[in-house]
This record gives C-alpha cells, structure tokens and sequence, in this order.
C-alpha cells in the first residue's frame, strides 16, 4: 500500500521519514501539546528551516509546524510536472488589481521544506547597496542592517547548501570560492554567454543548489531538468535535505500536515501558542516564543486571522502595514528559435546568469534585474506560448513543435515597494474554515519601464547570435516578499533588525516577507541567511537577558 | 493532409521500464492514461459541448489514437482540483466551467439554430474567436468574464492537459519522464541514446528505425 503523505501525517509516533532511505526513518524528538515549547515555528521553508536547525542546535525545544506533507524525494516524486503540483499551495486565493499575480506553481509550496523543495535553485547574494537603497541609490527603503554583516551570513548558508558556483564570480564584492564546482553548462545556457559578450557584458554560471559532486547521501545531479517539480534524487540542497534533517538530529520535532490557523496571545498581550488543525481536528501546541516563516501570502494571513479584542486589526500590526508593500519580480522574457538541436529541458533550467543590470546604474529606472538561460518542461512551455502569443488550434501545435530547437532568456527584475500591492482578507473561507487571502496587484511607471528595458536587451542579445522568430513573453512574474516589512521604528514597519515585532516581544516573523525591497536576485538566499542571523541574535538576546523584555 | 511527423517511431512509453522512470512516474502515467473516457461530474450535454472545445483547441491527427482532453477536465472538475488561485472577477472553476460551457450551447442556437457541437469547425472556431475577445451578447454569460474564463480555462486547462499527456511529448520530441538516469550530453547537436531523433524531409523512415532504438 502507498502510503499517501497528503492524506496523512508521517512524523508522528517518535520518528521521522528518513529522505535518503526508502522506508527509512529517523527518530524524532515530541513534545507534549500543554507544555510550552521555547520556540515554535510556523513553515518550515528557506526561512523556516535554518531556523529550526539553528535553534535546535542551541539546546532550544522546538516544533516546525507545516500545513504541507513531508516529502520523501526518493519515493514519492515523479518525473512530471502535472501530478507534481502536489507540492504547490493549491488551495484558493483571490487575485485582483490592475496585473493580478499568477499563484499556484508560479508562487508558492506547501512541504515540509516549504517552496525550496520545488524552487530553481538560484543562489544569489544581494547587490550591497540594496540593503541602503534609499539612502545610496534613491528608492524603496533601507533595510535595519549592514551589508557586511549579511555578507558573512551568506557565506555560512552557501556552506550549509553547498552552493555550486564559479571560482570568481564577476560582480559585487569578494566572496569566498563556492563550496562546489559550477555544473556544466547546457546549450541553451550558452546562448546566454555567447549572446552576453556580443553585448560586452560579463556572464557566468549560475551559483545552484544542487551539488556537483556527492555530499553526504545527495548523489550528485544527474541533469534531468524537473528540479522546479521536485527533484527526485536529493542532488537537489532544498531545506527539506539540508536543515531539517539537522533539526531533527538536534532533537527538534516537525509537525507536517499541521496548518495553523491561529496564533494566540495571553492577558499580558504575548503570544503563547498556536491553534493548528491536523488529523481532522483542532489541537492547541502551548509556547513561549512563536516565530511565522508562512512566506508573504500566508505569513499576512494569519497574523490578520489571529486578530483579537486587543489586537483588532491583526498581530504585530500597529502600524496598519501587515500585508502592504507586497512584491513581486518582473519574469518576463524573450524567446526564439535556432537551428541547432539544443533541448533546453536537460540540466537545471537557469545554467547561466548575466547580472550587468544589477551593478551598472547608467538607466532611467530604479532598481535592478539580472537575466538568465531557460529551460520550461512542456505544460509551462505550452502555457507561455498560449497566452503571451494567444496560440491556440493547429497553430499552437505547429510552433509545439519547434521545442526541442528554443532557447530563451529570462529577467528577474526588482519591483518597487507600494503601499497598495497587498493581502487582504476575503470573504470565502477554507477548508479550514479561515478567511482566504486576496492578492492585489498592480504594476507602476518604474516596473514597466524598467521590464521594456529588459525585453529590449535581451532581445538584442539573442538577435546578435543569430536566433530567430524571437518573441516576447510580457506577462509574468514570480517570486514575493513584503508584507510585514522591516524597519527602523514601530510606526514604518513590522519588524526590527532582528525580525522581532513591535508589538509583540515574543512573536517573530522571519522569511521572505520581511524585505523592504526586493532586488534584483532571486530571494531564498536572503532569506536564509536572514534566518541564519536571526537565530544568532535569538541566542545573544537570550543570554543577555534581552529576549524577557 | 497529413502533417509532418518530426519524430517518427518515437515512442516514450517505450523507456517505461529503463532507468528514465521511477516507480513513482509509473504510477502517475498509469493513472493519466487509465482516464475513464466518459463523463463522471459534466452533463451530457455539457460534456459534448466540451469535447467540441477541446477538438478546436487541439486538432489532433486521425491517424492516432487521440488524447482524451474532455475527459481530463472532467476528472479535473470532479476532484475539484484546483490552482491556488482564481482572478476575484470569475467564480470558482466548476461553476465557472458550467456557466461557460452552457453560455456556448446558448449562443450556437442563437447564431446557428444547432448545439455547438453540430456546427461546422469553421461556425465553431468563429464562436471561439468572439469569446476569446469577450464579443459576446447572450445573456447566458451572466457575470462571467467571457474572455477572461477564455484564457484561463479553456486556453488554461485543456492545453495544459494536452501537454501533459505522452502522445504530445513525442510529438515535440520531448525526452519525457527522467529520473534517475537523467542526462549526459548537454549540449547542442550532442544526443543521449534514449532521446528521440528529428527527421527532415524524406528522412522518415530512416528515422523512424532510429527512433524504434530510442529506450
Ligand atoms: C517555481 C519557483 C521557482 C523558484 N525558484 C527560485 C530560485 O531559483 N531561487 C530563489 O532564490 N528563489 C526561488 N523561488 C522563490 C523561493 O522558493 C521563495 O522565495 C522561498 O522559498 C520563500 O521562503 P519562505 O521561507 O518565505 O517561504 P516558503 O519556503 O514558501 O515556506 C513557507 C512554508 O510555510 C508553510 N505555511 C504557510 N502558512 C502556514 C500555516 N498557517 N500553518 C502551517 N504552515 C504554513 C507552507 O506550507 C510552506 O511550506 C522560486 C519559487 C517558485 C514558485
Ligand atoms: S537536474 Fe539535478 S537538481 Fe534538477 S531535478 Fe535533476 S538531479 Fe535534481
């Protein structure tokens, strides 16, 4: 009998899935429900998952609690992307607003390991001057902290992830050679390098986690290109191999399957637990620190759930701004054909990166965007090309047919923060029985521009090596941060420095929806060593007293 | 007229049993190929209108087994599974499906006197197109969005079905399910024995040996 993780819980009864090992299990640590653990933690992704190890680490008791199902790579992930949106937040959202996102596969997990266990895998670090650019550069917002000091954190979550990556990578700053040699690249990757120095701009491959040579159990990977539907052979470094195991070898429990619906505070105003459903019931986990990682739709939705009389308008949000200032990335792209047989769905899909617009500020707009190589599986390829060419009948079928000779380049882009672009409740409820989140979403002046730029270059490039019938994709988007921002006072923001609220002492929120800007990189990598430095201070407070206050 | 076959004798099911495919993949393709071809939550009606849809969407060749699109939406809406998430201007998909296959019927008999179904292709796609562009009068559409449940559904749903379905992967060539073996030649010009050759003109048949190796 299958034993179907979606359906049921599998670490219950002292054990865990050992991911490795068919069948495996590992031991698992449990705590009684009536007394409080120090920590809970509420998703257990890029942010949630170095937090649990971390804290486990440090002799803490604590619970990962995920509404997802705990995965077993090895078992229970196919080689197709239709069955694989197993892995996806699939449950309802409302999306409205003048360029309503795209949810779904394009956004969110829920597993154990949140959405790194179907991410791409792009490990990169933050131009410096983002964490200042207000201040430096003229936009968005400054972030509470310093550039070195998350240099240093970076370093340590490449370590943890072994990073696979060049032995100098061309822009920002020094950094330490990449734990892992950089994978070959494939032949749509090179397009991107040949199409880079054509233009005269720098480009190399892409810092992934996935290892080029085995790490402990991870074999390494094996260039079958469905790493954004899972990766079925644990070459993939997503949390759910990395930090969760080592949560769980330092005594930490995981709750999967477990959706917390509320997070509940005592007389005193201090949080002091969760309500989470799981086995088909209610249950109540007792604690006395709570700390949401549910990244930026989910994080905004239950701290707006768990409004009480004294908290009418949601935890943590005296100043109104739970939810505001939600982001995106521009993903838009361009794309064409070549003579060549190039089957661009071999290999990680994202081999090569040119991040000239991240580092060169001779432009019209704020903010940045690198580009990198594509790489889509048929059911995304077909639904890119329906929708941005409207194809559909023998026309659609025709140009299918060219899929195995398309190369692309694909933007990530900064959007800018506005107070609008934000979660709210809506009326529809759950499964649950819990409000669900409405999404509203609007591009302004700077993100278009800045995405005609993007279109424009990369058009350019592929045009200088020789690839036809280019196209553009214009519509889409991926990736989210804001929603519980972070700041310098009580009154501009959610959270301080140390991703503690204002509000709450006791209540922390920690993954992507503390940025107050979003870069020009993708976010995981932040994220996570954001989590990694908050644990550090979680430990400094406490010895110096400072966590009581 | 017969279309080009750009991969002829390429078969993916054939590498079932090689190390391209896991228990896990079997198990999935099983179940997608073992869709009961009837319909199980539309109506008759509805179902007829729908598999119309889906036969203008993707015209497939007669000289194959077609893949069964409707039945996919069907299974779809039985499960109710959805996306994770829903443009707040259409209501959630099974209603937005009834509504919309329904407004269909309602306007072939108002254009044409006949069930959607009945018209010619040419009738067909011409409805599809003024839906596609939301140029549509009959009341029937309601609060639908007619474009928008155009995009989303029908282009969204039935050509997301195609695609994922092993007829259309080795129409394109796709090497299909991979793991654990994965790849090894990655790039240009440079083929793994188990993905499938592409034929010019006149190279079927010399081809189509090739591919009959392909596993
Ligand atoms: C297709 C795709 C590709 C991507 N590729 C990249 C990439 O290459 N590089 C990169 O840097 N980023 C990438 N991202 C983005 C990246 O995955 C996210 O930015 C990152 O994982 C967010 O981290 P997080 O900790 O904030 O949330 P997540 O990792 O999403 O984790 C949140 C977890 O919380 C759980 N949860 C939420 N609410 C509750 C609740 N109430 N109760 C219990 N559990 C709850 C969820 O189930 C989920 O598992 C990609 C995203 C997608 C969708
Ligand atoms: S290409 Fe590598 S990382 Fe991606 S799914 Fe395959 S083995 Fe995993």
């Amino acid at each position: 009998m299958y034993d179907n993780p979606l359906t049921t819980p599998r670490a219950t009864h002292g054990r865990a899935p050992d991911v490795f090992h068919p069948g495996g299990w590992v031991p698992m640590r449990e705590y009684p429900q009536r007394e409080a653990v120090d920590f809970v933690v509420i998703g257990t992704g890029a942010g949630g998952g170095p937090l649990l190890a971390r804290l486990a680490e440090r002799g803490y008791s604590v619970i990962g609690f995920d509404a997802g199902p705990y995965f077993r790579p090895l078992e229970d992930f196919a080689s197709d992307e239709t069955s694989q949106s197993q892995l996806f937040w699939t449950d309802e959202r409302l999306v409205d607003g003048a360029n309503p996102l795209k949810m779904g596969a394009n956004n969110s997990g829920r597993a154990v390991g949140g959405s790194t266990v179907h991410y791409a895998m792009v490990s990169l670090r933050f131009r410096p001057e983002w964490f200042r650019s207000r201040t430096l550069l003229g936009y968005g917002a400054d972030w509470p902290l310093d550039w070195r000091e998350m240099w240093h954190y970076y370093a340590r979550a490449e370590r943890d992830l072994a990073i696979a990556g060049p032995v100098s990578y061309p822009w920002g700053p020094k950094r330490p050679r990449y734990p892992y040699r950089a994978h070959e690249i494939n032949g749509a990757a090179e397009v991107l390098a040949r199409g880079a120095e054509a233009m005269g701009y720098q480009w190399s491959e892409t810092p992934l986690a996935t290892v080029s040579a085995p790490r402990g159990d991870s074999p390494s990977c094996v260039y079958r290109g469905f790493c954004r539907v899972g990766c079925a052979t644990n070459a993939k470094q997503s949390q759910l191999v990395t930090y969760i195991p080592r949560a769980l070898a330092a005594g930490a429990e995981i709750r999967d399957m477990a959706m917390v619906g509320r997070i509940a505070v005592d007389a005193a105003g201090r949080a002091c637990g969760v309500h989470y459903h799981r086995n088909g019931a209610w249950h109540f986990q007792a604690a006395r620190n709570v700390i949401v990682a549910g990244y930026a739709i989910e994080t905004p939705r239950l701290l707006l759930n768990s409004a009480t009389d004294r908290f009418r308008n949601g935890l943590a949000n005296s100043s109104g701004l739970v939810g505001r200032y939600l982001m995106t990335q521009s993903n838009q792209a361009v794309y064409g054909v070549m003579d060549d047989m190039v089957r661009w769905n071999k290999g990680p899909p994202s081999l090569t990166i040119t991040e000239h617009w991240n580092y060169n500020d001779r432009k019209d707009f704020h903010g940045g965007y690198c580009w990198m190589a594509q790489g889509p599986l048929p059911v995304e390829w077909s639904a890119a090309m329906s929708t941005s060419r409207r194809l559909w009948g023998a026309a659609l079928r025709e140009k299918m047919g060219d899929y195995n000779h398309q190369v692309g380049l694909k933007m990530v882009g900064e959007m800018l923060p506005h107070l609008d672009n934000r979660v709210t409740l809506a009326d529809e409820t759950d499964r649950y029985g819990l409000p669900i989140a409405r999404v509203t979403y609007s591009w302004h002046d700077n993100d278009k521009a800045m995405i005609q730029h993007a279109l424009g270059e990369m058009q350019r490039s592929l045009e200088l090596v020789g690839v036809r019938d280019l196209w553009r994709q214009e519509n889409d988007t991926n990736h989210l941060a804001g929603t519980a921002r972070m700041g310098f006072d009580r009154e501009t923001s959610v959270v301080d420095a140390d991703c503690r609220s204002w509000d709450i002492p006791n209540l922390w929120i920690c993954d992507g929806s503390v940025f107050p800007t979003t870069g020009g990189v993708n976010p995981s990598l932040t994220i996570t060593a954001l989590a990694l430095r908050t644990a550090d201070r979680i430990c400094v407070q406490a010895r110096t007293g400072e966590m009581r206050k | 007229m017969t279309e080009r076959n750009r991969y002829p004798g390429y078969d993916v099911l054939v590498k079932r049993h090689s190390p391209s495919w896991n228990e896990a993949t079997r198990r999935v393709m099983d179940a997608r190929l073992g869709v009961p071809r009837e319909p199980r939550f539309l109506s008759r009606i509805e179902w007829d209108t729908l598999v119309a849809i889906c036969d203008r969407i993707i015209p497939q060749p007669k000289n194959r087994p077609p893949v069964p699109l409707a039945a996919y939406i069907d299974q779809k809406l039985k499960a109710d599974a959805r996306n994770g998430f829903r443009n707040a201007a259409l209501p959630p998909q099974r209603a937005a499906w009834q509504i919309g296959l329904a407004a269909f019927e309602v306007e072939a008999h108002q254009l044409h006197g006949k069930a959607f179904h009945h018209l010619t292709t040419a009738q067909q796609d011409d409805l599809l197109r003024r839906v596609e562009s939301g140029r549509i009068d009959a009341p029937a559409w309601g609060d639908l969005d007619a474009a928008l449940f155009f995009s989303e559904h029908i282009m969204g749903d039935i050509i997301a079905a195609y695609y994922a379905h092993p007829t259309s992967w080795n129409e394109i060539g796709f090497g299909g399910p991979a793991s654990p073996r994965g790849y090894v030649r990655m790039r240009n010009n440079r083929r793994d024995p188990w993905e499938p050759v592409e034929a010019g003109p006149g190279e079927e048949a010399r081809v189509g040996r090739e591919n009959r190796r392909v596993r």
